[in-house]
């Protein structure tokens, strides 16, 4: 939820980005805190197996400028998408401002990134949350990759409300932030109904 | 969005530090959080140094999340207060409805006084949320939001600014 604190003239928004195992969710943030200007960002923080499996979250703030006079502060989190963390997956839902659905391109993970997608669906309805209504956005990553579904099959198979779609490979940066932004716009957008 | 934005106004915001401020003085803590549920920091006070009190604040929100859920498979409710003592500097973490009290002291302060303290504020600190969760739902009487004029240039140049 996002928080506006007068005060401090600051602007707070929680994005959350989901997806199946190994999909790529952390190496997004890793590169977003890889590129930032450290004045920009806090810590990284990564609560990960002892084999860097996302036990319960990653999360960093980033700041991103002013609007209106105000600070924007965006609070990135991911959540662990082994299927077994299901409940873990569903509390860092709560509070959530926008959210990046980031799929796994490879042939043999189309299923886990259909699943994960319902899941998506499921766990925002616990908080009361719709899809259709959330700001959200659709990341197409490992476009680098031999065995790839064709983007138009993922967009028939994975697009929910003509979201933005957007193909990256996170491991070098490419795509990253025009995700970030894709999202962080939609979540602006949503202020000004206030 | 299931619920509109929170919006903290100055006064509010000064009442919450004032009501941190003297719990820090009277619990002898080195810092005190409010944090909301979800993760983000409301206010803080004390001896800041190089804390990041930014992450604090989320894995104080990611701890509570959690031991709710431990304390929903037994049967309970929520616990309402966590506390993780170190060698020389301990957390305690009160849950007062939608707001978590987070309270960092070391060995000038001890659980006990802690804990007091930490209760004592707990019904002012409810019901300033509870006044900032009504305003919140209020349509800006004052027209003091700037927010419905955010153009697309202003979302624009926030991301060239990066």
């Amino acid at each position: 939820m996002t928080f506006i604190n007068y005060a401090s003239r600051e602007i707070n928004c929680k994005i959350v980005y989901y997806g199946p195992g190994l999909c790529g969710k952390t190496t997004n943030l890793q590169h977003i805190y890889d590129s930032t200007a450290p004045q920009a960002k806090g810590k990284l923080i990564s609560l990960a197996t002892d084999t860097d499996r996302t036990l319960f979250f990653d999360f960093m703030p980033l700041e991103l400028g002013t609007v209106r006079g105000f600070k924007t502060r965006f609070h990135l989190y991911t959540v662990p998408g082994q299927v077994f963390y299901e409940a873990s997956r569903r509390l860092i839902l709560k509070g959530v401002d926008g959210v990046v659905f980031v799929a796994d391109s490879q042939e043999e993970r189309m299923d886990a990134n259909i699943e994960s997608l319902y899941n998506l669906e499921e766990n925002l309805r616990c908080h009361g949350y719709d899809l259709m209504k959330i700001p959200y956005a659709l990341q197409l990553n490992k476009r680098d990759l031999p065995n790839i579904v064709p983007t138009s099959d993922m967009v028939t198979e994975l697009q929910r409300k003509g979201e933005p779609v957007i193909e990256a490979v996170a491991s070098s940066g490419s795509g990253v932030f025009d995700t970030l932004k894709a999202v962080a716009k939609q979540v602006l957008t949503e202020l000004r109904k206030t | 969005m299931a619920e509109g934005p929170i919006l903290i106004r100055e006064q509010r915001y000064h009442e919450i530090k004032a009501v941190l401020a003297r719990l820090r003085m009277d619990s002898y803590a080195r810092v005190v959080v409010l944090v909301e549920k979800d993760g983000q920091q409301i206010a803080v006070h004390g001896e800041l140094g190089d804390l990041d009190t930014t992450s604090l604040a989320s894995l104080a929100a990611g701890n509570v999340a959690a031991t709710g859920g431990m304390a929903k498979l037994i049967g309970e409710d929520e616990f309402p207060t966590l506390s993780h003592e170190g060698k020389r500097e301990s957390i305690h973490i009160s849950v007062i409805g939608r707001i978590l009290l987070v309270v960092v002291f070391d060995e000038r302060s001890s659980l006990g006084l802690v804990k007091l303290r930490s209760k004592q504020v707990s019904h002012e600190l409810s019901a300033v949320f509870a006044a900032i969760e009504r305003e919140s739902s209020e349509s800006d009487p004052d027209g003091s939001l700037p927010f419905g004029e955010i153009t697309d240039e202003d979302i624009e140049s926030l991301f060239s600014q990066t």
